[in-house]
């Protein structure tokens, strides 16, 4: 079976100064050479931190926009090589959810009018039955049909991102890249937002590229996760492995940065010194090996590639089977005191 | 019918929905100064329509018994030197200073907004085309400019139209392209491309709207600045053609006589003064009305 995407060997730069003559003088390596695959029904977190080219992927993958070289194939079909009436009419198949509920909505049009609108683009429906299709997805997302006459102002947070899933949803594509869904959205409110990604996933058989900076909304979501250094992917496994056995200093260090609720808990911390270089200047060799407190000589200078191994773990480092045991960096399930474990179940119920 | 909906908020489906359009309208209704001059516009508006019906007199009718006469009961504005009651001008005079006024603001936004919005959308070599010829027209004063296109079309009141309308023009390509490129990296046009919109769409249906509020309150001051410019280059000849009446016009002909008839430079002045100072109030309190950072 073909994988519904296969990303192969992207790279954008972004131009970020021009000479007087308008030649670029310096380009901001926002990807830098990144290749995935995603299965049907299946969700793959990207994960890093912000300006690591996360979001940059997302846009790629939809085509938003161009990229400086590699590609993208859709069910086999490489989506640069389509023309604009090819690129308009595949963006059936993949739709995007944003970051900001407040600003991803038309404040000029009702909700009834922006649900509508790709209705009529794509002919998801006939014209007569587009107000109840648009009814049906506002239930779907658990709003109040009666909510298509109202502008976006009058939402909150959470219900607007309600909205723009179902925006996602109305063409009934078969790829959403949701641009970190959930991280401008109230703690109490994240909780609603993401069991609905996954119950509509469970029902319609979307797959998801998850993007997020934030890796305990993604243990909860993501089937596999690719962490982003810097424009490259440094490790994709999946989920389970990738919290049990983190390979990757990077990614061990974001692991220990999670916090754990619970105050007396012992675990090693590896806390990454200085600050992320500048994409304009990536560090040659190992993008971490300025930060990498096990950098050597050859980190400096060669590349590491991403290496998969039989259980579809891939690493890119030169040296993670020298590392020591991760396995204490990962608050285990159960560690918290029983009173924090009470007033957790009590929140995640109140939030459903 | 208020139900509670699965996600626990209580729908009210009784209350008015409230339209950006609408909610703008009642923040301006809050605001004396635009309500004034929206009323002093409606008055001349009325009168520009029902000239006919309204004005005492003929406008054109001269009578060499009645030559600058003081106001008096049976015309109260007075006459002017060929013996016209001065009100029925002014009545029919607020016909070609409002169509001026209208029609070259008119002009200026059909060919200002397309060309800011090609200029701020498409970007590039057409952008840097639009955008120097814009800087060009902006560096010339604005009258300096219609009265040179005015006196290269040749007198008449169409032709003043046109030359205000075009040297009106690049304020409006100026504010739309501004206005364009602000909207343009909004989320909610990404989105609108996401879902599959063509550009013209995107254009169209989601940048344009977005847009119309500082353009409308561009449009309502650029009515103000263009009655001006109507009176100057009828004052100048430029305009409308005598005998047919226009504010600017009258000013002309009433300055040989100020001392001893000042009453047929006062009327036309009052005229001009009250359209554009309406005008003016109009439009600033839209500006209030529509700024999204107000209440």
């Amino acid at each position: 079976m073909t994988p519904l995407i296969q990303v192969d060997g992207l790279v954008k730069h972004f131009v970020a100064r021009r000479s007087l003559l308008g030649r670029p003088t310096a380009t901001v390596k926002a990807v830098d050479g990144i290749s995935f695959d995603l299965n049907a029904g299946e969700t793959l977190a990207l994960v890093g931190e912000s300006g690591c080219g996360k979001s940059t992927v997302g846009r790629l993958v939809l085509r938003l926009i161009e990229p400086t070289a590699g590609a993208v194939r859709f069910e086999g079909r490489d989506i640069f090589g389509d023309n604009e009436a090819e690129l308009r009419a595949r963006r059936r198949h993949a739709q995007l959810i944003f970051q900001d509920p407040y600003a991803s909505l038309n404040p000029r049009m009702t909700v009834g009018q922006i649900l509508e609108e790709p209705l009529l683009l794509h002919r998801v429906v006939p014209p007569d039955r587009r107000k109840e299709r648009v009814g049906a997805l506002l239930a779907t997302v658990g709003l109040d049909p009666a909510h298509a006459r109202r502008y976006p102002h009058e939402f909150s947070g959470g219900q607007r991102q309600r909205i723009g899933i179902a925006r996602a949803l109305a063409v009934e594509p078969k790829l959403i890249v949701c641009d970190e869904p959930v991280s401008a959205l109230d703690v109490s409110i994240r909780a609603q937002v993401l069991n609905l990604l996954r119950a509509l996933q469970r029902r319609l058989g979307l797959s998801y590229i998850f993007i997020s900076h934030d890796l305990a909304v993604v243990k909860h979501i993501a089937d596999r996760i690719a962490v982003m250094y810097l424009g490259r992917i440094v490790e994709m496994a999946n989920a389970d492995a990738l919290f049990a056995a983190p390979r990757h200093p990077y990614t061990r260090a974001l692991l220990s940065a999670i916090p754990v609720p619970s105050p007396g808990a012992h675990r090693d911390r590896q806390i990454l010194q200085g600050d992320v270089p500048s994409p304009i200047a990536p560090p040659p060799g190992c993008h971490l090996h300025t930060r990498c407190p096990h950098a050597i000589d050859r980190c400096r200078s060669e590349r590491p590639g991403l290496v998969g191994d039989p259980a579809g773990h891939a690493t890119a480092c030169h040296r993670w089977r020298e590392l020591p045991d991760a396995s204490q960096l990962v608050p285990r399930e159960g560690t918290a005191s029983a009173v924090l474990e009470k007033l957790q179940a009590a929140f995640v119920r109140a939030a459903e | 019918m208020a139900s509670i909906t699965a996600n626990g908020m209580a729908s009210v489906d009784a209350l008015q929905v409230e339209s950006p359009a609408r909610r703008a309208w009642r923040r301006l209704r809050r605001r004396k100064g635009a309500m004034v001059g929206l009323a002093i516009i409606t008055v001349f508006i009325v009168l520009a329509l029902l000239a006919p019906w309204i004005a005492p007199y003929d406008p054109l009718q001269q009578s060499w018994s009645l030559v600058r006469k003081a106001p008096s009961a049976a015309h109260w504005f007075g006459t002017d030197e060929v013996g016209r009651d001065l009100m029925s001008r002014v009545i029919y005079g607020a016909r070609a200073s409002l169509s001026a006024g209208i029609i070259s603001v008119g002009i200026a936004l059909c060919i200002g907004v397309p060309l800011g919005i090609v200029a701020g959308y498409v970007g590039g070599w057409i952008d840097a085309l639009i955008s120097r010829i814009t800087d060009a027209m902006l560096a010339t004063p604005f009258l300096i400019l219609a009265i040179a296109l005015a006196a290269f079309l040749g007198p008449s009141l169409g032709n003043a139209m046109i030359a205000i309308g075009i040297t009106a023009t690049p304020i409006f390509i100026r504010l739309t392209r501004g206005q364009v490129m602000a909207v343009r990296v909004e989320d909610y046009i990404e989105a609108a491309r996401a879902v599959g919109n063509p550009r013209w769409r995107i254009a169209l249906f989601h940048i344009l709207p977005n847009i119309l509020p500082p353009l409308l309150v561009q449009a309502t001051l650029a009515l103000a600045a263009a009655i001006i410019a109507e009176a100057a280059l009828s004052f100048l000849g430029l305009g409308q053609q005598p005998p047919a009446p226009s504010w600017g016009s009258m000013l002309n002909s009433a300055q040989r006589f100020l001392t001893n008839a000042p009453w047929m430079a006062i009327w036309p002045g009052v005229a001009i003064f009250l359209a554009v100072l309406s005008f003016n109030l109009l439009g600033d309190g839209l500006r209030d009305a529509l700024d999204p950072k107000e209440r």
